[in-house]
């Protein structure tokens, strides 16, 4: 823990001097850990409001787990989690209101098979926001109209391909109009030729202003769109900045021998 | 289709006239001409008998002895059930003269007996004068059944026509109300019996798996939790006999002086919690088939334990254990007949009852293959309904 303060040069200011207005995201000496084994070491780090942030990382470096805490799919032993003002315990009315506010895409869409693309994005609006039936199809269609797929309205997910099916899980999230949103690894399934057009959704979207924090290994993605970059490695953050800096100008050995990798990758 | 196929033809056509050379070390690769896909040749019974029956000697030895002995019961069958049956017997003032069935016995089914006897096999020892109540009854619940089959009935009103129509049955049997004589529950019998405990059964059950089988997967009530396990492990290790004989003799015991539910209800609750074990089990596999990540998705949308549960997990969980939660159904239906051991008259009992009858003694072979195709006819329903329905919700919802 302490050696993780030694190593790790963060470049962002400290998150709670930064700004007098209230971050959109806090984690203050966040903590995980599965069994015995230590998930998330210290994790500290604010984000803003309309910031977009993008976490990279290899494999098991914590980075979805950390994402995962910010709406409480997992729960953190140690540190403070802050969400739009709201910090995260294990009060369930708490929960509701980040949840209500945090929309998030995954690695795998998770729609829902059983129900029709229009279904998939009414049924929050109308369930948790009570939102009328007329109203909520009405929104949804403007969103699925956003992500350039409102012919699908009434398939079902099965029929759909892995792109336009997370372009769903987009809209879907969009339409409980949340004010950040979380990016899980959204294209990491995807076929290379569907990439492109969650990507550009994801620019899109960043471009209308929205709070983001995204899990990707698209380094373009990043450059286009990113007001800084995470590294993450082992738990713990080891390198942060904007997106230039830490791409062009790696501090750490394992950020640099990352970003090879990547690179080789690509 | 033809069009295009002869536009594909001349643009390859034109290509092979192309006077453009190709890349240099790179052959021009044509593209395959798109074609129909061969159409399946029509079905030839005499080609596939030959291909599937008749393609060796081994084959054929075996098909032809098989054709034999299926040909020389279903002819010996036919022969005993339907050419040398005795239909009717005549009435005299002593009763029914079997004589035309005893002379045909072993050579021609004696039909004339469930004739005579069908009343009884139906209806048991109910008031014979009201036995239209009992048909009505049958009637109910078969149109109950096939309402709810129907998917465009499934909604809320359902429950409600389910609330009414149970209720009709209930008045129809017991009567008291509205001009209808009182008979007392020990005097009901045959088909309505077995229908009313596997309905109810059933219908109670199903609910009761539901909420047990959520409970046993609960992590954060682990008082529940173990509460669920026990109730399922503990009626699972007894058999449904035993549960019955519970029932019937043990249960008035601890019971206090005066206060004594009706052995068919009894029954009826010793069937609902055995069936409610089984079901909630099968559920609990359905539960843990949905993956983590619907699970999250909810969760991540904001819904609430029970909005998750009603709307994203639970119609997905359902839908794949029907073919385990049909044969659970199919087994329970069957079941209900183990009930005669306590005494109460259902179909299998009152049939046995009715070849008691000095007149009909002899001819319980007819008698049981008319039962037989009674519990047939509803299992084989369900079992039809039950694929039907897997194939509906594999087209509108695939994975």
């Amino acid at each position: 823990m302490s050696q993780a303060a030694s190593i790790a040069p963060l470049r962002s200011s400290e998150p709670r001097t930064e700004t007098t207005t209230q971050p959109a995201i806090l984690l203050d000496r966040v903590n995980k850990w599965y069994g015995a084994m230590h998930v998330l070491r210290d994790v500290s780090i604010s984000v803003g409001q309309k910031e977009r942030v993008v976490v990279c990382g290899p494999s098991g470096s914590g980075k979805s787990t950390m994402i995962r805490c910010i709406n409480r799919l997992e729960s953190h032993q140690e540190g403070r989690i802050v969400v739009d003002g709201t910090e995260l315990t294990d009060d369930t009315r708490a929960l509701d209101t980040i949840r209500r506010e945090v929309g998030m895409v995954f690695q795998s869409f998770n729609l829902f098979p059983h129900l029709t693309i229009l279904e998939n994005c009414t049924l929050a609006p109308i369930w948790v926001r009570k939102m009328p039936k007329a109203e909520a199809e009405e929104l949804a269609m403007s969103y699925l109209r956003r992500v350039k797929i409102p012919e699908q309205a009434k398939k079902y997910p099965g029929q759909l391909s892995g792109g336009q099916q997370q372009r769903v899980a987009i809209a879907r999230a969009l339409c409980m109009k949340p004010k950040i949103m979380l990016f899980d690894e959204p294209t990491s399934a995807l076929d290379p030729e569907m990439i492109k057009e969650v990507l550009d959704t994801m620019i899109g979207l960043a471009h209308d202003g929205m709070t983001m924090v995204c899990v990707t290994h698209e380094m373009g993605f990043a450059r286009q769109v990113a007001d800084r970059v995470v590294f993450m490695d082992r738990g713990e953050i080891v390198e942060a900045g904007p997106p230039n800096e830490v791409f062009e100008n790696p501090q750490t050995e394992r950020l640099k021998l990352f970003l090879s990798q990547i690179l080789r990758g690509h | 289709m033809s069009h295009s196929t002869t536009r594909t033809t001349a643009a390859l056509g034109e290509a092979a006239h192309d006077p453009v050379p190709a890349i240099a070390g790179i052959p021009a690769a044509p593209i395959a001409a798109e074609r129909a896909r061969p159409a399946a040749g029509p079905f030839a019974p005499v080609a596939w008998a030959r291909a599937n029956l008749f393609n060796g000697w081994l084959s054929t030895a075996v098909t032809l002895a098989l054709i034999y002995f299926i040909a020389r019961w279903a002819i010996g069958f036919f022969d005993w059930a339907v050419l040398h049956a005795v239909w009717s017997v005549p009435q005299t003032d002593a009763g029914p003269d079997p004589s035309a069935c005893r002379d045909a016995k072993g050579v021609g089914a004696c039909w004339a007996m469930i004739g005579d006897k069908y009343r009884f096999i139906l209806f048991g020892r109910y008031a014979y004068e009201e036995q239209w109540r009992p048909a009505i009854v049958i009637a109910l619940f078969i149109g109950l059944y096939a309402i709810s089959a129907m998917r465009r009935f499934w909604r809320k009103e359902l429950l409600l026509i389910w609330i009414v129509a149970l209720t009709a049955i209930g008045v129809l049997m017991w009567g008291g109300v509205g001009g209808l004589a009182f008979v007392p529950q020990d005097s009901w019998g045959g088909l309505p019996i077995t229908l009313i405990l596997s309905t109810f059964g059933l219908a109670f059950a199903f609910p009761l798996a539901v909420v047990v089988a959520l409970g046993r997967r609960s992590t954060e009530l682990p008082a529940v939790r173990m509460l669920c396990v026990l109730y399922v492990e503990l009626i699972r290790g007894v058999p449904l006999i035993t549960l019955l004989f519970m029932a019937s003799v043990m249960f008035p015991l601890f019971m206090p002086e005066g206060f004594n539910p009706d052995k068919l209800l009894r029954a009826q609750v010793a069937i609902i919690l055995f069936a409610g074990a089984y079901l909630a089990e099968v559920v609990r596999g359905g539960l843990q088939a949905l993956p983590k990540g619907q699970y999250e998705a909810a969760d991540a949308l904001g819904l609430s334990y029970w909005k998750k549960t009603g709307l994203i997990i639970l119609p997905q969980a359902l839908r794949l254990v029907i073919p385990p939660l049909v044969n659970t159904f199919i087994g329970f239906f069957k079941d209900t007949s183990l009930v005669l051991i306590i005494g109460i008259f259902d179909l299998l009992l009152a049939g046995k009852v009715a070849i008691t009858d000095p007149v009909w003694q002899a001819y319980s072979t007819e008698l049981y293959l008319v039962l037989a195709v009674v519990y047939f006819a509803f299992c084989y329903v369900m079992s039809r309904y039950s694929r039907g329905l897997e194939q509906e919700f594999r087209r509108t919802a695939r994975r």
